[in-house]
């Protein structure tokens, strides 16, 4: 898998030294999966500024060994609060029983890793670092295998029918060095359905990764607003597979933090599947560093399949964006319907986009298309809403919602949708000056 | 109501002289209209009175009810109850149409010291307007003028007009791209709207939106200045012989 071109001595050092300060997890059932995660993590080595993927983004925060300090965001209202939902909570990375609903939902079986693991068998077992190992090809991750090989909390889910209510899995931080590693697996079974709410920053630094598996007809949407602690630093890997007609929708909302990549890889596998990812990002260099990542990877291997990718960032006083998202279409993944979609708005001249769109296509009868663009506020547009009483900076506002507005449709259930627009318009409204 | 003295204005990016002294006062309770050619200023007077960038003002001024203009920001004088219907209505994909007009009569009613509308009273409200002019509630839902043929753009200015009740309407080339029906439901729609607390200036290359909207005076302007005021008849004028001699007389 590695090239022994890239496996300089300051790479190895680094690695090394990473791996030596870890605190690896013994035994249980995902024993035989870490070490491979392990190895894999060993080969790969950290990552660099040299790396293809890696050359708009400094790995230098995920790749320390101590994190950086950073306070937690004070939450004034939690998102989806009030929502019908059962909420479970991670404080610092470690599951808060006292803080979370029973983990009971009619449809759905979960398990805390950190229990699980003990357990000999386990239908995670085969899956637990699968997915992560899996989307190592073509492009390497190394934080994934070093969080599979690492990790001791998170959640093993199981949907066998259909949930009866969304899971929330509510991140908070608490301390201003912890240091958060989250594993998730998700399977849902034939015809299963799951909304899975995905909130908050888990740490001073998190590497979370989530693997799903998405069985045949089943439908699974993911929502995630990852908080708005300013000095975060967070990795996030998310793995899927989607089998023959099924569903896949992940939206992820980033409001402010220094330092966020959001990777993911989507494996389209069974004919008519369906998978969308969107994203919508607001940085403002006025709070402190902004650096956002979408690294996006869409996989076409069956017929009849759809894939969409949306990704909106909002940009402005030395914000930093970064989209790289690459569409595979694999010979005979015929009529497959691939949309990628990336945008700035740019709210002055100090802010900076990076967009890397990929098509690698090797089936004939497809329809594919990309496209990327970066601007300013519409001068036509401001005109038009003052021109009614509007003021500026609400104006203004608005031409944000306005922009972010074809992400946010990504969101099929419309009172989540609604927070979500809520939380970006509050966001707007504490810089209104 | 407005009052514009000798204005003068010129374009902020290139050194062109578009205004070049225009002289117009409009009453309270009166219709005026402003015809002339391509070019002769009729828009750029429009974007100057409403506070579009872009311009800049060298000399003269413009006041409506006494306040100046030109000193205002754009929602200052929408909340003083100046507005403009556009020639070209503005697409806001993502903001429905309901929410820009909530945003925007609750925003002026705040700049007037006023309480916000309820929801319920706002809705009433639009509904009743609405119905006037024949838009209907799958309109009122969608984005701003989005996916809206050129009729209904039109409407829906209109529809913001009766909405937020400005005292001085100032329409640009409304009826521009609508066919004969369109036009008489705004047309409809403006005349609903003519009280004595209100003007509108009516911009217009035509002499037959002036049939349906009729005006109690009619301007000429040609390059960036008045040069003919008159009754309803400079209209008809203008439809049979075109601006030419009107041009030559003065030239």
């Amino acid at each position: 898998m590695a090239a022994p071109k890239r496996n300089d001595a300051a790479r190895l050092e680094a690695t090394e030294a990473r791996i030596a300060a870890l605190d690896l997890p013994k035994g249980g059932f995902t024993a035989p999966a870490r070490a491979a995660a392990l190895a894999r993590f060993r080969e790969m080595g950290l990552p660099g500024r040299r790396d293809e993927y890696w050359r708009w983004t400094d790995p230098a925060l995920f790749a320390g060994v101590e994190p950086q300090l950073g306070d937690a965001f004070r939450v004034d209202k939690p998102i989806f609060e009030g929502r019908d939902k059962v909420r479970l909570v991670f404080v610092d990375g470690v599951y808060d029983a006292a803080a979370s609903d029973d983990p009971a939902i009619a449809g759905v079986e979960i398990a805390r890793l950190a229990e699980a693991d003990r357990a000999d068998i386990h239908w995670a077992k085969a899956l637990y670092g699968a997915l992560e190992a899996d989307g190592q090809v073509p492009v390497e991750r190394p934080f994934a295998a070093l969080n599979t090989a690492t990790a001791t909390e998170g959640l093993l889910i199981r949907v066998t029918g259909k949930a009866a209510r969304p899971l929330h899995i509510s991140y908070r931080q608490s301390a201003t060095n912890s240091d958060v590693v989250l594993h998730h697996v998700v399977r849902l079974e034939k015809g299963a359905e799951l909304t899975l709410l995905e909130t908050g920053t888990p740490g001073a630094r998190s590497n979370v990764v989530m693997e799903v598996e998405v069985g045949e007809a089943a439908r699974f949407h993911h929502l995630r607003p990852q908080g708005r602690a300013l000095d975060r630093a967070m990795i996030t890997h998310l793995f899927a597979r989607v089998a023959e007609g099924a569903l896949f929708k992940s939206f992820t909302l980033t409001a402010n933090g220094r330092m966020t990549r959001n990777e993911a890889v989507i494996r389209i596998a069974g004919d008519g599947a369906v998978a969308h990812i969107a994203g919508a990002a607001l940085g403002d260099g006025v709070d402190g560093p902004y650096h956002h990542d979408d690294t996006i990877f869409i996989d076409h291997g069956a017929e009849d399949c759809e894939s969409r990718q949306v990704f909106k960032k909002v940009l402005k006083n030395g914000a930093h964006g970064i989209f790289q998202g690459k569409i595979l279409v694999r010979p005979g993944a015929q009529r497959t319907d691939g949309y990628q979609i990336s945008q700035s708005l740019l709210l002055d001249e100090d802010s900076q986009f990076l967009a890397k769109p990929e098509l690698e296509i090797y089936a004939d009868d497809v329809k594919c298309s990309h496209g990327s663009t970066t601007g300013a506020i519409d001068e036509t547009a401001l005109f038009y809403l003052r021109s009614r009483g509007v003021p500026r900076a609400d104006a203004e506002a608005l031409l944000v919602l306005s922009f972010v507005a074809d992400a946010i449709a990504e969101i099929e259930n419309a009172e989540f949708a609604a927070d979500i627009e809520a939380r970006i318009e509050d966001w707007l409204a504490r810089r209104k000056h | 109501m407005l009052e514009i003295k000798n204005l003068q204005v010129r374009l902020e990016d290139e050194d062109k002289q578009i205004l070049k002294g225009v002289d117009l006062t409009v009453e309270a309770g009166k219709v005026h209209a402003i015809m002339g050619p391509n070019g002769s200023g009729k828009s750029t007077m429009s974007y100057v009175l409403s506070g579009r960038d872009g311009y800049q003002v060298t000399g003269g001024s413009a006041t409506m009810d006494g306040e100046d203009l030109l000193e205002m920001e754009p929602e200052a004088r929408a909340a003083a109850g100046l507005f403009l219907a556009f020639q070209y209505p503005v697409e806001i994909p993502g903001v429905g149409n309901m929410t820009f007009l909530r945003t925007a009569l609750n925003a002026q009613r705040k700049a007037r010291g006023e309480e916000e509308i309820s929801a319920g009273d706002f809705l009433k409200l639009v509904r009743e307007k609405a119905k006037t002019l024949k838009i209907d509630a799958e309109m009122l839902k969608r984005p701003v003028n989005v996916g809206f043929s050129g009729g209904e753009k039109k409407r829906n200015e209109i529809l913001q007009m009766a909405v937020l009740e400005p005292k001085m309407c100032i329409l640009d080339e409304t009826d521009s791209g609508l066919d004969v029906d369109a036009m008489k439901l705004v047309a409809d729609g403006v005349n609903a709207l003519r009280d004595k607390g209100r003007a509108f200036l009516v911009i217009t290359h035509y002499q037959r939106l002036l049939d349906h909207i009729k005006p109690d005076v009619v301007h000429i302007m040609a390059d960036g200045r008045i040069i003919k005021t008159g009754g309803p008849e400079l209209a008809l004028e203008v439809e049979e012989n075109g601006y030419a001699d009107i041009l030559r007389e003065k030239a």
